[in-house]
C-alpha cells in the first residue's frame, strides 16, 4: 500500500508538468481551434530566453516577468505574421504550418544556445516537502503555479468582458463578428496567452528536466494527452488529465511486469485511447453536436 | 448536459471535399509521365536510380495516406506503425524462411490490411484531433514493440535485420538497382491504377460521403462503420506495401527507422501533394527526400529553420498543395488552346 501511495505522489508530481503543457495547449486550442504542435518549442524557446537573461545578472523574478511579456508579444507576432495568412488555408495545410514552425523553432535555438544540457534553477528550493522523499518543495511550487493559473483563467474567461469575447469568438465567430467582436484580434490574443502560459510551464519544468532544445519533446506529447484526456475544451479537464496521465504512467510503470522505461508511454496512451473510447469528448469536454 | 451548453458547429469539415474526377490526372498527363518513368533510370547512375526507387516507394506510402485522408476523411499520424510492420515482414519472410521478395509483398499487404482494419474498430469512435492522438500511440508504440524480447529470434531486436537485394530474373542484364527500379514501379502502378478505380467505384463513393457529411451518408444508407474501417485497412495494407518495397530497396531494417518522424514526414507529403489528388503524391514523396537534402546544403546548423523556412513558403503560395498548381496548370493550356 505504500509503494502505491509513493508511486501515486510521484505520479502527481511529474502530472504537473504535464498539467502545466496541457493547459496552454487547451489554451490554444480554443483561441484558434487547432492543436498547436510547436507549442513545446515555442515554451522551450522562452526558458531559453529567461535563462539567457539570467545569465546577464537578471534575479529570477524578474527574468520571469520579462520573459513572459516577450512570450506574450511573441504569440501575437507569429500569430500575425506567419499564422494569419493561413487562416483560409485548409487545416491540414494550418498543421504543415505548425511542423514548418517547430522546425524552424528547434533549429534556430539549437544554433543560438547549442545542444549542451543546462542547469536551470529553481525558485522554490529542491528539499523534499513536508518529510516525504517523493515530492520536493519544486514539484510542490509547480503544484501550486499550476492552480492558481487555472484560478486565474477561470476567472479571466467567466467574469471579464474580453474574456468572455474571446469565448465567443472561437465557439461561434460569425455571430461574435455580427455583435462587434474583433474575431481575429482575439485570436492573436489567444496565441499570446498560450505563449505566455507555455513560458510558465517552460520555466517550471526546466529545473526538473534540464534546459536544452528537445527538452520539450516529451513533455508535449504528455500534454497533449493530458488535454485530449480531460477535453479540449475545458482547462479544468486538462489539468486534471495531466495529473491523471502523470499517475498513470508511474502506476503501469510499477505494475505491470516487463514494462520498462521505454514502454511506459505507449501504455499510458493505450489507456488514454480507451478511456476516450467510452468517452469521446475526453472526460470534461463538452459535446459537439454538429448541424447537417 | 444542459441543451445551452451545446455548441453547433456547422460547415465545419476537417477535409476539403475534392469531387472525384479532380482526383487524378488526364490519360494524356498520365502516359507522359509513366514514360518518364520508364525512361529515366535508363540514362541514370545507379545512386540516382536508388533514390527514384525511394521516391516510388515513399510515393506509394503518402498515396495510402491520401486515400485514408483525402478519399475518407480520417486523419491518421500512424502510418510509420504499418510501413515497418510491411516492412518487417517482408524482411523476415525473405531472411528467415528465404521466401521469393514478389510473394512476401502480398503477405505483408493482406497482413497490414488486417491489422489496420482491426485498428480501425476502435478508432470509429474517434474524430479528428483524438483520432491523431490514437494513431500516434500506435505510431509511437511500435519501435518498442518491434524490440521486444520474444520477437527477436525473427527480427533481430535492436540491431534490426539486413535483406539481401535480389538479382533481375531471367537472365537480364540489367544491374540489380535498376531492377528493382522497374519492380517497384510495376508494383506502384498497379496499386496506383488498384486506387484510382477504387475511388471511382461504389465503395469510394461512400468513403467521400463520409468523408463529406457523416449522418448524411449514414442517413443514405452507406454502412459508415464498415466504409470507415474499410479505409482504414485499405490504406493500412498499401502503407505495408510500400514498407516491404522499402525494405528490399533499403536492405535494412531497424526498429528506430519507423518512428513518428516517418509519419509526419508522409503527412507533409500528402499535405505538399496535395490532400486528395492521387498523382500529387508522388510530388509529395519528392518534396519529403529532397528537401531536407537542399537545406542542408543551404547552412549546415540550421538545416531545420530553411526546411521550415521552405515548407512555410510552399504552404502561403499553394495552400492546395501540388494540386493547385495542376489545376493552374490546366487552365494556362486551356488557355492557349483557346487563343
Amino acid at each position: 500500500m505504500e509503494l502505491f501511495t509513493n508511486q501515486v505522489l510521484a505520479g502527481i508530481a511529474t502530472g504537473a508538468i504535464y498539467a502545466c503543457m496541457a493547459l496552454a495547449v487547451v489554451m490554444i486550442y480554443q483561441a484558434i481551434d487547432h492543436l498547436n504542435f510547436a507549442q513545446g518549442e515555442m515554451a522551450m524557446f522562452s526558458t531559453f530566453i529567461s535563462w539567457q537573461l539570467m545569465q546577464w545578472g537578471v534575479p529570477y523574478w524578474g527574468a520571469f516577468l520579462i520573459t513572459l511579456v516577450l512570450s506574450f508579444i511573441g504569440g501575437i507576432a507569429i500569430e500575425r505574421i506567419l499564422f494569419k495568412p493561413l487562416a483560409k488555408a485548409p487545416v491540414l495545410t494550418n498543421v504543415a504550418g505548425f511542423i514548418a514552425l517547430f522546425s524552424i523553432i528547434n533549429s534556430s535555438a539549437g544554433l543560438i544556445w547549442d545542444f549542451t544540457i543546462k542547469q536551470y534553477p529553481t525558485p522554490f528550493g529542491s528539499s523534499p516537502f513536508l518529510g516525504s522523499q517523493l515530492v520536493s518543495t519544486h514539484q510542490a511550487g509547480m503544484i501550486g503555479v499550476t492552480v492558481l493559473l487555472l484560478l486565474g483563467l477561470y476567472f479571466f474567461f467567466q467574469y471579464t468582458r474580453i474574456g468572455l469575447a474571446m469565448r465567443a469568438a472561437a465557439s461561434v465567430p460569425e455571430s461574435a463578428r455580427l455583435v462587434g467582436i474583433n474575431t481575429s484580434w482575439m485570436i492573436a490574443l489567444g496565441w499570446g496567452m498560450a505563449s505566455a502560459i507555455g513560458s510558465i510551464a517552460g520555466m517550471l519544468i526546466a529545473p526538473v528536466v534540464f534546459l536544452e532544445p528537445n527538452m520539450m519533446g516529451g513533455v508535449l506529447i504528455y500534454g497533449f494527452a493530458a488535454a485530449v484526456l480531460g477535453g479540449l475544451t475545458s482547462p479544468f479537464g486538462a489539468v486534471v488529465g495531466g495529473f491523471l496521465v502523470g499517475i498513470f504512467e508511474n502506476l503501469a510503470g510499477t505494475y505491470i511486469p516487463g514494462v520498462g522505461n521505454e514502454l511506459k508511454l505507449p501504455i499510458a496512451l493505450a489507456l488514454i485511447i480507451s478511456v476516450l473510447v467510452v468517452k469521446p469528448a475526453g472526460l470534461f469536454g463538452r459535446h459537439i453536436v454538429k448541424r447537417v | 448536459m444542459s441543451a445551452a451548453e451545446e455548441v453547433v458547429a456547422e460547415g465545419n469539415e476537417a477535409v476539403e471535399a475534392v469531387p472525384k474526377r479532380s482526383m487524378t490526372m488526364g490519360t494524356g498527363t498520365s502516359v507522359v509521365v509513366l514514360l518518364l518513368l520508364i525512361a529515366v533510370p535508363l540514362f541514370a547512375k545507379n545512386f540516382v536510380i536508388f533514390q527514384l526507387t525511394q521516391l516510388l516507394y515513399l510515393g506509394l506510402a503518402v498515396l495510402a495516406l491520401n486515400i485514408l485522408t483525402g478519399g475518407s476523411g480520417q486523419f491518421s499520424l500512424g502510418q510509420s506503425a504499418f510501413y515497418g510492420i510491411g516492412a518487417y515482414v517482408t524482411a523476415v519472410m525473405m531472411e528467415q524462411f528465404n521466401i521469393p521478395y514478389f510473394l512476401c509483398l502480398p503477405v505483408a499487404g493482406v497482413l497490414c490490411f488486417g491489422v489496420g482494419f482491426l485498428f480501425g474498430q476502435p478508432a470509429l469512435r474517434l474524430s479528428g484531433v483524438y483520432l491523431a492522438l490514437a494513431t500516434f500511440a500506435l505510431a509511437t508504440a511500435m519501435p518498442q514493440l518491434l524490440k521486444l524480447n520474444f520477437l527477436e529470434p525473427w527480427t533481430g531486436g535492436v540491431q534490426g535485420l539486413v535483406v539481401t537485394k535480389p538479382d533481375a530474373p531471367f537472365g537480364l542484364k540489367m544491374s540489380q538497382d535498376m531492377w528493382l527500379y522497374y519492380f517497384t514501379l510495376f508494383v506502384v502502378l498497379a496499386i496506383y491504377i488498384f486506387s484510382v478505380n477504387l475511388l471511382r467505384s461504389r465503395s469510394g463513393r461512400a468513403f467521400m460521403a463520409i468523408r463529406d457529411n457523416e449522418i448524411a451518408a449514414s442517413a443514405m444508407g452507406v454502412n459508415v462503420a464498415l466504409y470507415k474501417t474499410l479505409a482504414f485497412g485499405v490504406s493500412a495494407g498499401i502503407t505495408g506495401v510500400a514498407g516491404g518495397l522499402s525494405a528490399i530497396a533499403v536492405q535494412f531494417v531497424a526498429p528506430d527507422s519507423f518512428t513518428i518522424t516517418l509519419a509526419i514526414q508522409l503527412f507533409l507529403g500528402m499535405v505538399v501533394g496535395g490532400v486528395g489528388w492521387l498523382p500529387g503524391s508522388i510530388v509529395g514523396a519528392a518534396f519529403i527526400i529532397f528537401v531536407p537534402n537542399i537545406a542542408e546544403g543551404v547552412s549546415k546548423g540550421l538545416s531545420g529553420a530553411v526546411f521550415g523556412v521552405i515548407l512555410f513558403l510552399v504552404i502561403y503560395l499553394v495552400p492546395h498543395g501540388a494540386r493547385q498548381v495542376a489545376i493552374l496548370g490546366q487552365q494556362f493550356a486551356g488557355r492557349l488552346r483557346r487563343n
